[in-house]
Formats: C-alpha cells, structure tokens, sequence
C-alpha cells in the first residue's frame, strides 16, 4: 500500500466544491467595500443593485432564460421548498395531487411528506434498476387534480440523468406545471430551460464552485407561485429578503465558468471517472456499479461492495487521505440504507456497503491510481472481518456483478 | 465523530476472527439495518479463556465488538453476564446518539454466546 499523499484526495464534489479563487475574487469586494442594501437608494446600494441586476443576467443567459425569471435563494433545499410549496399553495383550488420520484433528494421528498399531511396526494413514481423514471409512466400518473410533477435532472447519489425533456413535453402537453431538481446537473449537463421544457429548476451555487448559502429558482413566466416568505419586495415579491449580494456575484461568476468549461470538465472528469470505475471492477471482486453505466453525470463514480458497510470504507478511506460518502445509514439517524439504491432494487444487505466518489475539475490520474492502490485491501481487511464473508464467499465463489 | 478510542479499537481491532471448536457462538443483528455480530467463545472452568468476533457493520459495531472481547476475556461467566451493551459503549468514551442503537450489540451479543454454550452444557452429560 503506497503511503499516505500530504493533500486530501478529494472525491467528494457532489457534496460540495471549493470555492473557485476566481469567483472569491468577484465576491470580495461586496462584503466590506460595496456592502450597500440593493433597496436603498444612494450611491452604495445602486451599486449592489448594479450586481444583482448583472449576476441575474448572467444566470439568465446561462440557463436560456430571462431575467426576471430567476428568484436568488439560500441555495438547492430552499429553491425546492418554494417550487413545491408555492405551486402547491397557488394552485389548491385546482387539485392536490403532486408526482414525483422514488430517487429524489430529501428536499423534495420531505417536503412531500409534510404537503401530504396537509391533504396533498403524492404518486412517488418507481425507478428502473439503473434509477431511470420513464416518462410514459409520468404521462399514466397524471389525473384531472395534477398540479404539479417535479422530477430531478441528474441524481445526487448515482448520477443517473432523468429524460427531462421528455417529461417536459409530457407536462407541457397534459398542461401540468414542471419542475426539476438541477441541482447536481449544472456545469455537467446543457441547461436550456426550454429545451428541457421546465416551468421551474432548482440550482445551487456550491456544486459548481460557487459559494455556500445561495442558489436560485428558475420560475417560468406565468407559473403560478404563492411566496414562501413574507417580509420585503425583494425578487419581485416572490422572495423576501436583503439579498445576498456576494453570494448571488459569487453564484453568477461560477455559472458563467462552469457553462465556458463545461465541455471540458466532461471531457477531463469523464476520463478519470472511466479509469476509477474500471479499476475498481478489475482489481476487487464482488462489486456493482450501481446507477446507468453511460446515462450518468461525468464524475459519478457509486459502487456497493458486497459482505461489507459503507462507514467502515469510508473511515479506512479517511484514514489513509481519501475524502468520499455513503448512501449508508450508519451516516444519518436513519437505520434504513440509500433510499435511491432501495427503489433501484438493491437488496437492503448490499445497499450498506455503497460508497460515492465523485470527482471534480483538480483531481488527477495520480490521485485516481493511489485509490485503486489503497482500496482492495480496505475492502480485503473488511472482509476477513465480516460473517456474511465466509459463508457468501464460498457459496458466491466471487461473482462479479 | 468518533472518540480516539473508537478510532483506535475499529482500526486495530481486538480479537478478530474464528474459534473452530467453539464452546459458545452468539450472533445479534441483522443485514438489513447494517449491522451483525458474530461471537466465538471457548470456556474453561466457568470462565472465557479465549473470545473472537465476526462483524459486518460500520466503525461503532467494529469497535464496540473489539472492546467487549477486551471486556469479558478472562471474566468468569457470571462477570460477563453483568457487562451491558451500555457499559461497553462507556468504556470506549461514549458513542455518537445515532449509534447507540443499531451498532452497539456487543453485550448483547457475548450474552448469547454464553446462553449457546449453556443450552450445549445442559444438554450434555453434566
């Protein structure tokens, strides 16, 4: 086993990202220097207004949409609370049934939750087994009470990437308002609101390296929304609240980098995330590549491995430098394992040892090879330690899924 | 976190394997809540001479199974029947809230190697 680098190897990137120097370098100014309120009205606030009124231009171009069609957020939960719960409320008098998927992020399905025990119903449409919803199922879920279908663009624990589009035009078609969870879509994927048919699309800025506690929602013209927070006119009364002017600069700045670069992150993420899979498959037995082998972001990287927990991976990764997530439960309050990995089919047993690398734009060949150098024998030594080992080990005699 | 403790005993854990002529085996847990213990004891004269463990489950059920095999070797049986599944957690300087369910079966665990090697004693000739 080679020793430990000096840097933590960092294969965490749809958790969060570091801040690109180049988008802190926009921000800076606007926390002590240009700290006016937007609202105000002498000099220093027309310059703030001047950043708000720039980086929603930006946000705008970047996603195919116009200006006044963005509300500047706290970030991805908040855009898809007010999407869910402002729709909902807007249109309570027209139905109270809601679709949407098995596989979405906590910030929509516990908002459904919560919309459920106000008298909404809720269709929680299946996956297939590489976490795929089918959009013909979207067009069968939908009745006379659909108000509103929301479906995310791209999974945060396996990368697969949803027919957005197809259900866009679906929606469009049965006249059902859309929304789509973005959040670990933009910088990967070609956003162009209109193209993948959204009335609404959630984005949040440190996914992208941009900053913490700002994100966006993209509301089409004439959806319908009932505001979520009361307060102020800011966002044009949809989203009370002085706003944060170095957040939405920093946001704005890392959009506007992530769609320049965006060919060729694919291109320089997607190679290292083939090498890692690959590597992973021909040096340990007994592993599954969990998610769609080529519909799937470029630097998602989602394995279980078999007769062992995911913690324990991640603690022996962690203690050799490598920095990287679970869908396990023993990383919430929660007993149950990855609700997504649950509805792709995966047996609850193996859904314990799955682990997410997810690479970003500064990882390297060599940072790829020293995790395929460490992680057989974490995955060995877990195993010579485990009860299922012995006895699914000769009966498996290392079938390799 | 995770105390030092914890870390110490998941990253060199105690008493890690099989005893093939075992006097008493217990096994607590269960895969689909992501933890299962595996314990192997050998007794002589009323007490453990020698303990192992099996564990499949995250850093809390590798550690809370190393510590107790510290815990009860050597102990007679009634001393290792007093030992609770709370007590080991303890020892090893407490464990996060979420953990003190699930991944702390240890006791629990030695408890019913020790009844195994009771019902094989009753059976027997004695």
């Amino acid at each position: 086993m080679e020793n430990k680098p000096d840097k933590v190897v960092y294969m965490d990137h749809s958790a969060t990202t570091a801040v690109h120097p180049k988008v802190l370098d926009a921000m800076l100014p606007y926390f002590s220097e240009r700290f006016g309120n937007a609202s105000s009205i002498y000099g220093l606030a027309r310059e703030a207004r001047r950043a708000l009124d720039q980086s929603r231009q930006t946000l705008a171009e970047g996603i195919g949409a116009k200006p006044e069609e963005i509300i500047f957020t706290s970030g991805g939960t908040e855009s898809d609370n007010l999407a869910l719960k402002g729709v909902a409320d807007a249109l309570r008098s027209k139905g109270n049934h809601i679709i949407t998927s098995a596989i979405e992020h906590h910030a929509i399905l516990h908002v459904c939750e919560y919309l459920s025990k106000r008298g909404y119903e809720i269709t929680y449409l299946p996956v297939d087994k590489h976490g795929i919803v089918d959009p013909d199922a979207v067009g069968r879920a939908i009745t006379e009470g659909t108000v509103l279908v929301s479906i995310m663009h791209a999974n945060n624990e396996v990368g697969t990437i949803e027919p957005i589009a197809e259900i866009g035009r679906i929606c469009k078609e049965r006249k059902v308002v859309f929304h789509s969870d973005g959040v670990q879509a933009v910088g990967k994927l070609p956003i162009k609101v209109d193209e993948l048919g959204v009335d609404l699309y959630s984005i949040s800025a440190h996914k992208f390296y941009g900053p913490k506690g700002v994100g966006a929602l993209y509301v089409r013209r004439r959806t319908p929304l009932i505001p979520q927070a009361q307060g102020g006119s800011q966002e044009r009364n949809r989203r009370a609240g002085t706003e944060n002017t170095a957040g939405i600069v920093g946001l704005a700045t890392a959009i506007a980098m992530a769609e320049e670069r965006r060919d060729d992150y694919n291109r320089k993420v997607g190679a290292l995330r083939d090498r890692l899979i690959a590597g992973i498959q021909e040096r340990i037995p007994s592993v599954c590549l969990n998610g769609h082998p080529t519909r799937r972001l470029s630097n998602n990287v989602n394995f279980c491995f078999q007769y062992v927990e995911g913690e324990s991976i991640l603690l022996n990764l962690d203690l050799m430098g490598v920095a990287a997530s679970s869908g396990s439960a023993c990383t919430s309050a929660s007993l149950e394992p990855s609700h997504v990995l649950l509805a792709m089919g995966v047996q609850p047993e193996i859904a314990h040892g799955s682990v997410r690398l997810t690479l970003g734009y500064d990882n390297t060949e060599q940072e790829v090879d020293y995790v395929l150098s460490i992680l057989p024998e974490i995955i060995e030594r877990l195993r010579s330690m485990s009860p299922l080992y012995s006895k699914a080990g000769a009966a498996a005699g290392g079938g390799n899924g | 976190m995770y105390s030092d403790l914890v870390m110490d005993h998941f990253s060199n854990p105690r008493n890690v394997g099989e005893i093939p002529d075992a006097d008493g085996v217990g096994t607590a847990g269960n895969p689909v809540c992501g933890d299962i213990m595996k314990i192997y004891i050998k007794v002589k004269d009323d007490c453990i001479e020698d303990i192992k463990f099996k564990t499949f489950g995250c850093g809390a059920a590798v550690a809370t199974s190393s510590m107790v095999t510290e815990m009860v070797k050597g102990k007679t049986i009634e001393e290792a029947l007093v030992i609770t599944d709370k007590a080991v957690a303890e020892a090893l300087g407490g464990l996060p809230a979420n953990k003190m369910h699930c991944s702390n079966l240890a006791a629990t665990t030695v408890h019913k190697a020790i009844e195994d090697y009771r019902s094989k004693v009753g059976a027997g000739s004695r």
